[in-house]
Parts: C-alpha cells; structure tokens; sequence
C-alpha cells in the first residue's frame, strides 16, 4: 500500500493566498504521520482500512497537516497531502490521472478539470451528512429566496448528470462531483486610519483620492474580477456575466484600469500574500484587493486593517474534494469514509476558526465554544480573546468579524472566481494592462 | 607505426571531448528544447506538441512586446551609463590613485563585501529605505528638506535602476580594474612628459586601453539587465514591464510554448547586441 510520495512543489510564483499557511506550517507534503493509535472507530472497515494510504493534492490552503493527523488518529487512514499552485492542480488532475486518489480543486478549476474524465462523482447516498451540505452548493440558494451570483457558482459545476457522466447537471442528482472544503467571500481591504473617509463601494478603489496609493493583484483571474466589480460600481460597464465576460467587455474593462494606471492611481501590483501585507502594513497602499489571512496578518502587527463590506457585495471562491476516477474497492470505501469524517465536524470547526467557512455546519458548531461560534458565524461581538487553532490569538474580545454574520457575508455574494470561455484573450489583455 | 600515429591523431578530439560534452549537454540540448517547444502549442493546461508559428505571430505583432523591448532597452542603458561612470571611476582610483598593492587588494575586497550577501536581500533593503514611510523620507521631512514624502523614490522606474546599478557595478569595477593594471606606466610618463593633461591622460591614454575591460564589463550588465524579471517586478511594484517579467507571466499561466518564444527572441536579440560590442573592441587581443 506504500505509496510513492511526489513532492511538494509549491511554485515561486504561485498565485497564493495558500503562501501564508506555509508560515503556519500547516502546508506539508506526504507529511511523515505518526503511528497514533487507532481510537473511538468500531466500524467494521477499521481493520481494513487503516492500512489505506490515499494521496491527496490540491492548493494549500485546505490541504492542512492538522488534518492528516487528525484523520490518522480517528480514522486510521494516512492521507499524503502535496501542496501545488491552482495552475498545477488544473494541470496534474488533468495530465496525470493515477498520480492522486482525492483531489481538492476549486469550484471553477473544477469545471475545466471535471470533463476530462479522471474524476469519479460521489454517490450523495452514501455521504452521510449531505443534507447538511450548506444549500449554496446543492441548490445553489443561501437561503430559499437569495439569488445566485454570476461566476462560476459551486453548484453550477457540483453535480454529473449520472454516474458515469462527466456532463454537469442542471439541478441536483444523487452524484456530486466535489464535497466543498473551504469557501470565503472576497473584498477589498482598508486602512481606517489613513483612508480618511467611509469606504462603502467598489469604485472607491478607483477614487482619485486615493491617487497613488491602491492597488490590484496581479493575477489575470482574479484581479479581472476585482476589476469588473469596480467598472460595474462606477457605471461604467454593465456585464451580462462578470465571471465569463465577451471580449468587448474585457476590453472596455482593461480600459478603463489602464487610464487609472496612467494617472497614477496605483502604488504598486501584488502577485503573493506577504506583498500584500507589507504593502498594507508599511502604509504604501491604504486601499486594495486583499485576502482574509493578509488582513488578519496586517493586525496581527498591530496595525488597523479593515475587510470592507461593500455595497456591491462580495466575490466569493471555494473549493472540494472529489475523487479520482481509478479509485474502487476498499479504497473507494476508505475515501467515503475519510469524506464523512471530514463533514463530522472536527474539520469543520479547525477550517472556521481559520475566517474561512465549512460546508456542515451544523456539524462544525458542536466541536466550537458558544463565544467561537458567536463571534466567527453570527457576527457578534467577541466574548473572549478569539484563537486560531494554533492557539495564537487572533482577535481580541470585543471585536466584531468585518462583514458580519455567515448569512450577511455569504447572502451578498456578487460573483464567484470563474474561468471564462476567453481566458486567453483575457489574459494577453490582462498582460498589455500590466505592461501598460 | 600505423597505430601510433592513429593515437597521436586521436589525442587533440580525446582531450577536446569532455568540453564537448559538457556543451553539448549543458547548452545545446536546453537550447533546442526552447527552439522545439516555441513552435509547440498549449491551451490551459497543456503544452501539444505541434508546428506552428503562432506564437512568434502574436509576440512579433503585438505591441505589448515592442512596449517590452523598449522598457527593457531602456532599463540595460540606463543601467549600462551610470555603472560605467561609477565602474570607471572607482576601478582607475584604485589603480592609479591607490599606491600599495596591499591597500589596492584591501580596497578591492571592500568593494566585494556587499556581494557576500544575497542578491534579494539586497535589493529588498531598498523598499523599506525608500518607501513612503521610509528611513529616507522621513529624514527628508524631519530635517525640512520636503514637506511630502518623495513619491518617485519607491515603486518607479528610478528605483528599479538605482537597484540594478547597484547590483551590477562590481561586474564592471572588476574587469575594468584588471585592464588598467595591465596598463604600462610608462605610457603615463611618456604622456606626462609631452605635456599632456589629467584629462587628456585619460581620455587619450587609459580609456582605449581600458576597452577591453569595458567591454567584458558592459556584456555582463547588459546581459544580466536584459534577462532580469525579478529586480523589475520587485522595484517597480509589478507595475513595469520587462522580457524577463513577461516571460516569468507566461511560465506562471503554464503559456510555456509563448515563453520559449519570448527566449528566443531575447537570445537573438542579447546575441546580436553582445556581437555589436565585439565589433567595436576586440576582446581576445586584450587577454
């Protein structure tokens, strides 16, 4: 069952928010797992199953040393965890089909990734928390009356049309196609003490009072998102999908973004998590496009740093694990049960206490405290010093989660990370914007 | 008699082989790996094997790659200028101006204590001197000089090469110092002796013979600017484009056909500039 472990290549230029957990030393590939003894699993496969090795891969941010421990410990299984770069974990789910057993994908590389047929979708029968799936990936609808953002909507691409079919379905079936792991919504981040004035919209990044001191990140996908959002807050452009947009939409966008660089509207263009956080923290930048864990790094210097809720609201991503296509017998069992442990709750809780979401949560609160719960999901005040699940305080009582509870973040999704049809175009004219 | 002299023919391309092996693999391989997979083709994920000239279309024809050039050029010769007069000028105090050979060995080591640290780290240092918060600045504001901090100081063009020149001018201090120690004084005295000038001495005297130094010099600035993409990204903020950074996007968007591409281009073209300094000074004569 010893299975060759592949490496852990985590690229330079890795487009990554995933960087950061690097520093929490959460990100290992085929991390060396103690023996721990076998507790608390009476099921019939434990005898089976604990000689299971599965190799997962995926982007760092969900693939979590703690977890694999934790796995090991409950369930026996040993999961091999490879970190790569979203580009790499398109291009190896795609080109080397046996090279992993599950793989953990994001929703819109998932949709690239999905039809070319090395993945297998999961039986919804056999996973034993589905109903408690957070609706946004089944029905695609937070709550019965909210209404689905543009992008690449987890649930758009989160079910096949049968058990041999790689065609997306429509509406939900009983084969999903990945169980989400992590999920957050994006927003641009401040400095209160320097922006001078309330920030309610996107177009503010754009705001000439700000000349000089803004910035984008320099990653086509994502930064052209960012981007539309501006555009559309301005009133500029109106999309008919800011997740698939026409060219002519690319083009008036890039536009608009490249007469703002000539007048000198940004400081500087970040491309990885810790030039974000320096550029917020030394005060070069008092208003851009930021990641969750970069705020969190800004304050935890001690300086201010706000994850501005905006009118226009969010753009969320989230990602999944599914499995691979050649994975049958007791392994396919032992992937069932690794995909029921991680909905159990332990996972769920370790991945909210991050600032990230989970998919049961239901589950997630029973391994939370009540002041946990409080102030990461329903948006109050922070009773007691909060903690990441390294123990380091994260934030100090009486803080309040920017954005708010669970239902106002992720009910105000506007659009979610998507591929579009003309990726190329996009990034040549994302390229020239740069060069510009 | 017949196979002693195979023997003695054999020796030269026996001790020539090792060398030729070592090219061989270590440069021509890589090389026509590039040349093969520029004329390959890719969509997201993959690179297909193909033959097709469409990515030296788009990279001939479009104006994001002239908009490149230019900047690169621009950065090479900005570089070139000030670590040539700065090169210049520090290599002929320490051969003319600095007696003792001991003090000439202590100056020169001196020069190379900063190359001992790591070149990131190096141009890292810089950002935070000259940010908007930074070391600079806020002297300049504390002793009156400015009210505002000095914007253009981080982030610009002026940082991007004020970060090479100071990477490269010990590329240029080296070869330079090592032409004029090989300059025979009496040359100067013989200059001195005709009436010549400080000046005259130098321009008509010490720098045609310090071409040759000047040149090794100038191939490694020019060649080490061109190439660069990370002193780009870091010191303009990502906002300034160069070969390199361009190069460095498409490796990152899994574009490696495009990127073989891009390196072909810049080979021919750093080839053809390397050529061009050869024709004005015959190097091999000098060494």
């Amino acid at each position: 069952m010893a299975k060759k472990i592949r490496g852990n290549a985590t690229s330079m230029q890795s487009p990554s928010r995933r960087r950061f957990l690097k520093n929490s030393a959460a990100v290992a590939a085929g991390a060396t797992i103690g023996s721990g003894a076998i507790t608390g699993f009476p099921s019939i496969w434990a005898q089976n199953i604990k000689n299971v090795t599965l190799r997962q891969f995926g982007t760092g941010v969900s693939n979590i040393n703690a977890i694999a421990d934790k796995c090991k410990e409950d369930l026996g299984i040993t999961l091999q965890m490879t970190a790569l770069d979203s580009d790499s974990v398109a291009q190896r789910a795609v080109t080397q089909p046996n090279s992993f057993d599950i793989a953990d994908i994001e929703y819109w590389v998932c949709k690239k990734v999905f039809p070319a047929g090395n993945m297998q979708p999961m039986d919804t029968k056999k996973i034993k928390y589905y109903d408690k799936i957070v609706p946004i990936f089944t029905t695609g609808k937070l709550t019965p009356d909210s209404e689905i953002a543009q992008g690449t909507a987890p649930h758009t691409v989160g079910f096949t049309k049968g058990k041999d079919s790689v065609e997306f379905a429509d509406q939900e079936t009983d084969w999903m196609t990945l169980i989400p792991t992590i999920y957050n919504a994006d927003t641009l981040g401040i400095r209160p003490d320097l922006v001078g004035r309330p920030i309610t919209n996107w177009k503010d990044l754009l705001d000439p009072a700000f000349k000089g001191k803004a910035s984008i990140l320099n990653i086509s996908a994502i930064g052209i998102m960012d981007a539309a959002m501006v555009c559309e807050s301005m009133g500029e452009i109106k999309y008919g999908d800011k997740g698939n947009m026409t060219k002519e939409e690319i083009d008036k966008t890039m536009a608009i973004l490249t007469e703002a660089k000539k007048a000198g509207q940004f400081r500087a263009f970040w491309k990885s998590f810790d030039e974000s956080v320096n550029l917020m923290a030394s005060g070069e930048v008092v208003i851009q496009s930021m990641w969750s864990p970069a705020v969190a790094a800004v304050r935890a210097k001690g300086i201010p740093c706000k994850y501005q809720p905006l009118e226009e609201g969010y753009r969320a991503w989230g990602g999944g694990i599914g499995l691979a296509k050649h994975l049958s017998g007791l392994e396919l069992d032992a992937a069932y049960e690794y995909i029921n442990w991680y909905l159990s709750g332990w996972v769920g809780a370790y991945l909210n206490r991050q600032g990230y979401y989970s998919a049961c949560l239901d589950t997630a609160k029973e391994y939370m405290s009540p002041e946990e719960w409080a102030f990461w999901m329903e948006g109050k005040p922070a009773a007691e010093d909060i903690l990441s699940p390294e123990g380091k305080v994260m934030e100090k009582a009486g803080t309040v989660r920017d954005g708010g509870s669970f239902y106002e973040r992720m009910g105000s999704v506007a659009c979610w990370n998507a591929v579009m049809d003309e990726n190329k175009y996009m990034v040549r004219k994302w390229n020239e914007f740069i060069a510009a | 008699m017949k196979r002693n002299l195979f023997s003695a023919r054999a020796v030269p391309f026996l001790q020539v082989t090792p060398l030729t092996l070592v090219f061989a693999l270590f440069l021509v391989v890589p090389i026509v790996t590039i040349v093969v997979v520029s004329f390959w083709d890719y969509d997201e994920y993959r690179i297909l094997p193909d033959f097709i000239f469409e990515n030296y279309i788009y990279l001939l024809t479009s104006h994001v790659t002239l908009t490149t050039y230019i900047n690169t050029l621009k950065y090479a010769a900005l570089t070139w200028i000030f670590t040539f007069a700065i090169g210049f000028t520090v290599a002929y105090f320490l051969a003319f101006h600095v007696r003792t050979t001991t003090w000439q060995i202590v100056l020169f080591v001196l020069c190379t204590i900063p190359f001992w640290t790591s070149n990131i780290i190096r141009m890292i240092s810089w950002i935070p001197f000259l940010g908007r918060n930074g070391l600079l600045n806020s002297a300049l504001i504390s002793i009156g000089v400015v009210d505002e901090p000095l914007e253009f100081l981080l982030y610009s063009d002026f940082s991007v090469i004020l970060a090479f020149v100071h990477l490269y001018t010990l590329f240029m201090v080296v070869p330079i110092f090592n032409s004029m120690m090989r300059i025979d004084r009496s040359l100067i005295e013989a200059a001195l002796d005709a009436g010549a000038t400080g000046w005259q001495i130098i321009s008509n005297v010490i720098l045609p013979l310090s071409k040759p130094g000047i040149a090794i010099g100038s191939i490694f600035v020019v060649t080490l600017v061109m190439g660069d993409f990370i002193t780009v990204r870091l010191m303009s903020g990502g906002q300034s484009a160069s070969v390199g950074v361009a190069m460095s996007n498409e490796i990152s968007l899994l574009q490696y056909p495009a990127a073989a591409a891009n390196a072909v281009v810049l080979l021919v073209v750093v080839l053809l500039m390397v050529a061009a300094m050869m024709r004005v000074v015959d190097v091999r004569k000098e060494l």
